[in-house]
């Protein structure tokens, strides 16, 4: 076994996500399933190669600091699915 | 012969030459659409009042206009993953249900500016992730060559859209495959531009050093005539190429002697379906008596390509849509404190197959697994890269079957993850490479489904492949083929 339930359990959380039994259950053996698969990386020396992240050199993209999408805080907030006057309603952080 | 189902180039002269106006071809468009939709199921949102008055004005621009760009008046659907101002954009999930943009992807603004009538959104697996529309949260999309089968995926819904004369063209986006693949199953042209080339400014993010966005036509003519409209430098994407962008329509001219395509042995694997197998060799002996040099090459590390880019694809997208909260934009599930809201708004907004790549993605970039996954695939990706950079010193494109099989059956590897992920196998190697790559029609099988050619190219070099495929589209007759609709 790759991978077992309480791993996925583990994974879940730091994924902010939750499954019932039943179907923790077939993932952990979807997933068992395709990371066995992925082992087969592991028949490649890779010890001298570089990494790629990005096939395109990445430059960092400077432009200037000026307004070019002057925002519309009606057309931003339309979208909240809560919203009080002109600010985003979120749950409760602070005890 | 019905409007909707001309060519975009044949319209393009049409609306130019005053034989028809933007009005009278959209109305049949959406006749079209009226007749075959309760069938194919291609769009989320259709916008037929929109599209008549933008039909209305890019006629009002015909009439002035001494000479018209070739988008002038004719109808387009998008993908459900471009972010339209004031039109619903769901990425075919339950979390963007509701979602109404507040402004137009880089690509989406080009198309506007052009004159193009925006038809509506089409229907995709979910966040772009599968390779049969079959994982959209809202329905499935059927092939309008046989209703039994997928469109491919995950631009499933714009494909068939396109396939079935629901539209003149369409835009996707490819990921791993998502343009090439459905192209191939429902027998119409796909390119997946040079990563870069296309802004993704505006395309709802699922791996951001793999996706691309690039035109879904009838033919390779209308495929460069797209291509010239989208592509081009965009301060607003970072990874955007500052590159001028040739006139591609310009070279299609037939002519290809002394082209060199290398054809690589990995791509003819055993389990491929022997008629797919058939249709692309001959399609190569056919490419050869136009005068293009074959020869045989090698990509090693083929194989490889499915495990790195399952990696790579799920790490960036666990990553991506973690700005899936339920905050700012989007559905939100109540939850007694901050955590559960989080994790209630997940479990209920996602579906299924995007869950399980956010999982393995999680896990290749969790403490302990990162060297063992993400990094390795990353060493991988370069190996993958390198193959092709080593063939291309030889060749001017590489010629593939675009996918092992043609359109699939409806459910049949739903259950199956792994099986799914295999059948992009020809197409993938090209996004962890970044190259352009176009599919385009090469035959059909016993059943009467389509098959596709993949001609790839070097870095930036969308021209030679255009010509090559135009080539031989010219010399064959499938594109002329179309799928029985009749009601």
């Amino acid at each position: 076994m790759k991978i077992d339930r309480e791993e996925v359990r583990k994974v879940a959380a730091l994924a902010r996500l939750r499954f019932s039994p039943e179907e923790e259950e077939r993932l952990t053996q979807q997933l068992d399933k395709i990371l066995q698969y992925m082992d087969k990386l592991n028949e490649l020396n890779t010890e001298r190669v570089e990494p790629l992240a990005h096939v395109v050199d990445i430059v960092s993209a400077f432009r200037e600091d000026k307004v070019v999408h002057e925002p519309v805080v009606d057309a931003l907030l339309s979208n909240a699915p809560a919203r009080e006057q002109d600010f985003f309603k979120v749950p409760k952080i602070i005890e | 012969m019905s409007l909707h189902s001309l060519t975009l180039h044949e319209l393009h002269s049409k609306l130019r030459k005053r034989e028809i106006s933007s009005q009278e071809l959209t109305e049949a468009v959406f006749d079209r659409i009226a007749v075959t939709e309760e069938r194919v199921h291609s769009f989320i949102t259709l916008c037929r009042e929109s599209a008549l008055a933008e039909a209305k004005k890019a006629d009002e621009r015909l009439g002035t206009e001494k000479d018209p760009d070739p988008l002038l008046g004719v109808p387009i659907a998008l993908k459900d993953i471009f972010l339209t101002r004031g039109v619903l954009t769901t990425c075919a999930s339950k979390i963007l249900g509701n979602f109404i943009p507040p402004y137009d992807a880089t690509t989406v603004k080009k198309l506007r500016g052009a004159g193009a009538v925006i038809v509506g959104k089409t229907n995709m697996d979910e966040f772009a992730m599968g390779s049969s529309t079959e994982n959209s949260a809202l329905f499935v999309t059927r092939n309008p060559w046989n209703l039994d089968r997928v469109p491919g995926g995950s631009s499933g819904g714009s494909a068939a859209a396109v396939s079935a004369d629901q539209c003149i063209a369409a835009l996707g986006t490819d990921t791993g495959g998502s343009i090439r693949q459905p192209a191939a199953c429902c027998g119409i042209v796909g390119l997946k531009p040079t990563y870069g080339r296309v802004s993704r400014f505006g395309i709802i993010a699922f791996a951001s050093s793999l996706d691309q966005v690039g035109p879904i036509t009838k033919e390779v003519m209308d495929s460069a005539l797209m291509l010239e409209a989208i592509a081009g430098f965009d301060p607003m994407d970072s990874t955007s190429i500052n590159a001028p962008v040739p006139p591609y329509s310009r070279y299609l001219d037939g002519d290809v002697k002394g082209l060199r395509a290398g054809i690589p042995k990995e791509y003819f694997i055993p389990g491929m379906q022997p008629d797919v197998e058939k249709a692309v060799k001959e399609a190569i002996r056919a490419l050869e008596k136009n005068g293009v040099e074959i020869e045989e090459i090698s990509l090693p590390h083929t194989e490889y390509a499915i495990a790195a880019y399952y990696i790579i694809a799920t790490a960036e997208a666990s990553s991506n849509l973690a700005r899936y909260d339920g905050m700012k934009y989007g559905f939100r599930a109540h939850g007694k404190d901050l955590t559960e809201t989080y994790v209630k708004t997940r479990e209920e907004g996602f579906g299924a197959e995007v869950k399980r790549r956010i999982m393995l993605g999680t896990y290749a970039l969790s403490a302990g697994y990162y060297d063992a996954y993400y990094l390795k695939a990353q060493k991988v990706r370069a190996l993958i890269k390198k193959d092709f950079d080593e063939a291309f010193k030889t060749c001017d494109v590489i010629i593939t079957p675009t996918a092992p099989t043609t359109a699939f059956e409806i459910g049949e590897k739903t259950q199956d993850p792994l099986q799914m992920y295999l059948s992009d196998i020809f197409t993938i190697s090209v996004n962890l490479a970044g190259l352009p790559a176009l599919s385009l029609p090469c035959g059909f099988d016993s059943d009467g489904l389509p098959i596709g050619l993949q001609v790839i190219g070097k870095h930036l070099d969308e021209a030679t492949i255009l010509r090559i495929a135009y080539a031989y589209e010219q010399a064959t007759d499938w594109h002329k083929r179309k799928p029985n609709l009749a009601p």
